[in-house]
């Protein structure tokens, strides 16, 4: 039996490198891993948590100043705020690092990723559908937080108006509109975790070690924020701008620091990311 | 080429990420300048001093003084951004401070202004500096705290000074010291702040402490302090009271005695969060400023002594106002009123602020009309019954309200001094107002009406005077108490009548600018003890109570919030990003475009290796220089030991890894990276790899679903059966055997019936019947029509399965053909017959053949192209019984023979 006519690339009928690894089956084969239905799971649970602390916490009247947690309940709005500053410094990032780093070196870990690369995927292409199932993962994430929290916020505290860090009153749906920018923002500033966490994960077998890598880089930039004999020069750290959703809920909106953050996301996000695909695009796999 | 890239990209995001331009060169010179010991004195005190210069002179010079306890080389940072900016800048050390000559007279017109006056007219002597006329220098001066006075003291005492910048100072050096909030007379009330600076205050005794004690060392108790103000604070420490001999030293020392004559611009900064000179210092500053005619800007900014030096937006703004004031350059500052709004609470980037601004400060004389505005005051009732306040003998325990000199650390830092706050029980009465129907923002000193009457305790004789500390709290719905600011009002209230008439005074509570929110409460609470102040020591009750219409007065001052200007460079950054990412998309596809490679004459050939070679780095060589074909419907065996490089071999053939040199050709096309070809060939190489979390089914079919071919392509339920896993298919893959992991990715590269299948040792871990399997499978999948590379260091797998075999040894080509061929080249004969001796005569008389050696009954020969059934019918002739006749492990023989004994296990 002699061969079918092939095409000029020389490929099989019915092959087309643009059709390889449709994101639908890249969804499919994130979604049914634990880890990923763990990660969101815990982000919807943990405003849960959040309400059921201060229920219980409730009678604890420490003198001081106002913190987060006395305006977290002031409003449901106020209470998604609260949430949002507990979950961004860290477990967002892990959160990040997790769907990113995981993505391509648990497939090393698993040896499935050279049968990938030999189907043919090419190697830009499953970098690339990798990538936006990340992303799309980590999207979900972060909307999901704030949204759960909005909910629970709302049942337990209220559509009141929002008070915000500098002490400003916002109605309930100005302030809903603004906090739904935060993920937005937030979407491009965790880029360089992303990014990052990509890198590491094409250099990588081991899932752990890229996941990890990118969390650890964060913790050292965060460290090394609190250094103020850096000066100016902590504007450099991918997470100095961490914190500038919080510009959002002020009257008029400081964009600045939001754009900083959004241009040191991205930047950081575009120099790992072509890194991360020179080096894939390049790299002999071995594993 | 896309490393360029890259490093392009990483410098680019470098460079849009700083957007400065390289500072202009400023050169700093240590000078010392002499200067007159004292009025009419002829000896000579000399003053420790650096000018900066910048690139361009001539040019107007600025006079930046330094702090209580600090140097030239504390103001070094300023000194030099100024400079930069274009100014002649001088910094000098004040008389009584580091390397400089003679003592501390705090700021005394007879020494330290007079030094000041005395730079000015070093300054005119320069070429480098503008002169507006001979011996007047066009000048500008500035400061903070002891420096803020002093720049206030020359520009009230020198007509040279043009401009001004004091910051964080004070007023009246014996009100700042000796405050005392509480009047009988009414108190102006048209500035926000103004404070009610009565006569006869309370000691502020740690904040004293911290100036003078902490002063700079030297000989004998007095230090470096001139022996009057030694002796003055001396006095003040023991007694704690301010005797007449104490206030007029700290009056000649204060800016009031000569604010009234300054008419240059003056950019007045004074702190948020300072407990030593409030924001009432600087309210009375700018009265005398403004009723003298001088161009006043406010600015109160979220720091102070207690709270952080200003930063670097509000030196900015000192900048531009020197560059408008002395060289004309840059947009009017204006003569506007800027306030920030410290946040509620803090993040690790510190507090969240904004900044108001109001057209004016408000309620100031001798402005322009059109800038003229009343400050605003909220009435807000207070409740609270008549409540009997005590102070404990030695006045301990005392209440804790701010820690001189450390809360600035605390500041930086989240949460502020708020934090530290207490009142012992029963020294306090408090009034409260009601909730809040709507969000208020305290800007300024809010004002209350107290009535206070002694009160006796025990046989005591009831006080004459009463000493308090008036305070404001928020409290919160969840009555959790914030001291505002950090900060008291003492008042000093007496003579109290002894039969206990009540005493009506008017307090003005501690300036402040916070944010409260609507639903809280503001609680004015009076104290009888502050560990800050020196207490009369023996004890004392008193009665206090809320006096007429009882309200508490809080300022607020309307104004915009300060615009915020588009983050311009950012955005400009970002589409530089994104024209990046969209011109190496551009590059990547156009590459794409070139890199297949075909040559149509080898179409039908489904492998050809040339010249193959692969190095590590290191002078590792896994593959060297191998050639080889495969040709259509094959079975080939790629025959080595282990390490032979087979492996490496098949991971090039898969594009996994780079050749070095030489190419592998499929079917005619070049094999690189993700090659579509490689959709002809299915893969089995170096051990399974699968999804451990999914079934063995639904791994083939997300597999499959990954190759984006048409579903019905696939014959996975051929590919299953080929497996043999039964009913394990549905069980997850982790579950599964090493053998079952095997078949099943045998299975998975036979998906779609590929031209080309390779697989690499594919009988490692099967037992003996499904090894017998699997080469019925090969054989079979061949037969079809399609071509099979096996690879095995096995040599009966090899001979037993394939038409072909390529032996490879140490990355080199040892031998290529067919089994037959190779196996005909070396063929060794083992013959069993009954007499081992004869035969071998026998046989060693064959013509070439070549008896190897005698085993028991086993006659080992090489017959080296002689027939088999030749050299057994010479036995049998010969009379001798041959039981059997066997190629002595065939292919084994000639791979030993070919790669070398040693080297196979």
């Amino acid at each position: 039996m002699t061969p079918d006519v092939h095409t000029a690339q020389g490929s099989v009928p019915g092959y087309r490198a643009g059709a390889t690894l449709p994101l639908r089956v890249e969804l499919v084969r994130q979604l049914r891993r634990r880890r990923t239905v763990l990660t969101l799971g815990f982000l919807v649970l943990l405003p849960f948590l959040l309400w059921l602390a201060f229920e219980i916490g409730r009678d604890d009247r420490n003198r001081g100043s106002a913190t987060l947690v006395d305006l977290a309940t002031a409003s449901g709005a106020n209470f998604v705020v609260f949430t949002m500053f507990s979950a961004v410094s860290f477990l967002l990032v892990v959160v990040v690092a997790l769907f990113f780093g995981d993505t391509v070196a648990s497939e090393a870990s698993w040896s499935s990723l050279r049968y990938l690369l030999a189907a043919p995927v090419p190697r830009g292409r499953l970098l690339r559908q990798k990538a936006v199932v990340a992303a799309v993962l980590s999207v979900i994430a972060l909307v999901l937080l704030p949204a759960v929290a909005m909910a629970v916020g709302v049942v337990a505290y209220g559509a009141d108006a929002l008070i915000s860090p500098t002490g400003q009153s916002l109605d309930f749906l100005p302030a809903a509109s603004r906090l739904a920018l935060a993920p937005a923002y937030l979407v491009l500033h965790l880029a360089w975790v992303a990014g990052l966490a990509l890198l590491l994960s094409v250099s990588t077998d081991a899932p752990l070690g890229a996941v990890g890598g990118a969390v650890m880089v964060s913790i050292l930039s965060q460290i090394l924020e609190t250094i103020d004999a850096l000066g100016s020069l902590r504007n450099y750290l991918p997470t100095r701008f961490s914190s500038a959703w919080a510009d959002l809920l002020a009257s008029p909106i400081d964009w600045s620091h939001l754009a900083s953050g959004a241009f040191s996301g991205l930047a950081y996000a575009t120099v790992f990311g072509l890194a991360a695909w020179w080096r894939f695009a390049t790299k002999d796999i071995t594993s | 080429m896309l490393l360029v890239v890259a490093l392009l990209a990483g410098a680019g995001v470098a460079v849009a990420m700083t957007m400065i331009p390289d500072p202009p060169p400023v050169t700093a010179e240590n000078v010392t300048i002499d200067v007159p010991e004292g009025p009419g004195s002829t000896s000579q005190v000399r003053l420790d001093a650096t000018v900066y210069r910048p690139a361009a002179t001539p040019a107007p010079a600025v006079l930046v003084a330094h702090g209580f306890g600090g140097s030239k080389d504390s103001v070094s940072a300023e000194a030099t951004a100024l400079a930069r900016r274009g100014f002649v800048v001088l910094a000098w050390t004040a008389r009584g401070f580091g390397a400089s000559g003679g003592q501390i007279g705090l700021n005394s017109p007879d020494y330290e202004v007079a030094d000041a006056r005395a730079l000015v007219d070093w300054l005119a002597t320069r070429p480098d500096v503008v002169r507006d006329a001979p011996g007047d220098p066009r000048v500008g001066v500035t400061g903070g705290s002891y420096g803020g006075a002093l720049a206030l003291l020359l520009a009230g005492t020198d007509r040279r000074v043009d401009a001004l910048a004091p910051q964080i100072t004070w007023n009246d050096l014996a009100q700042a010291l000796f405050p005392n909030a509480a009047s009988r007379q009414p108190i102006p009330a048209t500035t926000p702040a103004a404070g009610a600076f009565a006569p006869d205050g309370v000691f502020k005794r740690d904040w004293a402490g911290f100036f003078f004690g902490g002063g700079p060392a030297g000989s004998g108790p007095c230090g470096r302090f001139r022996p009057e103000v030694c002796a003055a604070y001396n006095q003040a420490a023991t007694t704690g009271g301010p005797t007449p001999e104490i206030v007029a030293l700290l009056r000649r020392s204060s800016p009031a005695t000569v604010a009234g004559n300054i008419t240059a611009p003056t950019l007045l900064i004074q702190g948020e969060q300072d407990t030593l000179f409030g924001l009432d210092q600087a309210d009375a500053t700018a009265r005398q400023l403004a009723s003298a005619g001088a161009p006043l800007k406010v600015v109160w900014y979220a720091g102070g002594h207690d709270g952080g030096t200003p930063g670097t937006a509000l030196r900015e703004q000192i900048g531009a106002w020197f560059d408008y004031h002395l060289r004309r350059i840059g947009a009017d500052p204006g003569t506007g009123f800027d306030y920030q709004l410290r946040g509620l609470f803090g993040t690790r980037r510190g507090f969240a602020q904004r900044t108001v601004i109001a057209p004016a400060y408000p309620g100031l004389d001798g402005v322009p009309a059109q800038h003229q505005f009343p400050v605003q005051r909220r009435e807000l009732a207070l409740h609270g019954e008549p409540q009997q306040v005590v102070r404990p003998p030695g006045g301990s325990p005392a209440a804790l309200s701010s820690l001189p000199g450390l809360t600035s650390a605390f500041a930086e830092s989240a949460r502020a001094l708020d934090e530290v706050t207490m009142d012992p029980p029963g020294q306090a009465a408090t009034f409260i107002t009601d909730p809040l129907a709507y969000p208020l923002e305290i800007v300024g000193a809010p004002r209350v009406h107290l009535r206070v009457a002694a009160a006796p305790v025990g046989t005591n004789t009831p006080p004459s005077e009463a000493v308090l500390f008036v305070k404001l709290y928020n409290l919160g719905p969840d009555q959790r108490r914030t001291l505002l600011g950090g900060a008291v009002a003492p008042v000093r209230v007496g003579p109290l009548p002894t039969d206990g008439t009540p005493v009506e005074v008017t307090v003005t509570l501690a300036g402040v600018v916070r944010p409260v929110q609507a639903g809280h409460q503001l609680e004015v609470a009076v104290a009888t003890t502050d560990r800050g102040y020196a207490l009369p020591q023996q004890a004392a009750a008193y009665m206090v109570s809320l006096a007429g219409d009882p309200r508490l007065a809080v300022p607020v001052v309307p104004g915009e919030q300060a615009p915020v200007p588009l983050p311009v460079a950012q955005l400009v950054g970002l589409g530089g990003l994104a024209a990046l990412v969209v011109a190496v998309g551009v590059f990547a596809a156009l590459r794409r475009r070139h890199a297949d490679n075909a040559d149509p004459g080898l179409a039908e050939v489904p492998l050809v290796v040339s010249g193959l070679a692969k190095r590590y780095p290191g002078d590792i060589t896994a593959v060297d220089d191998l050639s080889f074909r495969v040709e259509h419907g094959q079975v080939l065996g790629l025959l080595g030991p282990n390490g032979a490089g087979k492996t490496t071999v098949l991971r090039m053939l898969m594009g996994l890894i780079q050749p070095t040199a030489g190419e592998l050709r499929a079917f005619g096309h070049r094999v690189t990276a993700g090659s579509p070809v490689l959709s002809r060939i299915g893969a089995f190489v170096e051990g399974p790899g699968f999804l451990p979390h999914l079934s063995g089914a639904t791994n083939l079919r997300l597999y499959w679903a990954a190759t984006g071919r048409p579903a019905e392509d696939a014959g996975i339920e051929e590919a299953l059966e080929i497996a043999g896993l039964g009913h394990a298919v549905r069980r997850r893959v982790a579950t599964y055997s090493q053998g079952m992991r095997q078949r099943l990715a045998i299975a998975q590269a036979m998906l779609g019936k590929p031209d080309l299948l390779v697989l690499d040792e594919p009988t490692n871990g099967l037992d003996p019947p499904q090894i017998h399997a699997m080469r019925e499978v090969l054989r079979d999948y061949a037969a079809g029509g399609r071509t099979v590379l096996v690879s095995s260091h096995l040599l009966a797998e090899v001979e037993q399965t394939c038409s072909h075999v390529v032996v490879m040894h140490r990355g080199r080509l040892v031998a290529a053909g067919t089994v037959a061929e190779i196996v005909a080249g070396t063929g060794t004969v083992s013959f069993t017959v009954d007499d081992p001796a004869q035969a071998a005569a026998v046989l060693r008389d064959l013509s070439g053949v070549d008896v190897m050696g005698v085993e028991r009954d086993i006659v080992h020969a090489q017959l080296d192209g002689t027939p088999r059934a030749a050299a057994v019918s010479a036995l049998v002739g010969a009379g001798i019984g041959v039981e059997g006749v066997a190629a002595r492990h065939q292919l084994e023989e000639a791979f030993l023979q070919l790669v070398g004994e040693e080297d196979v296990e």
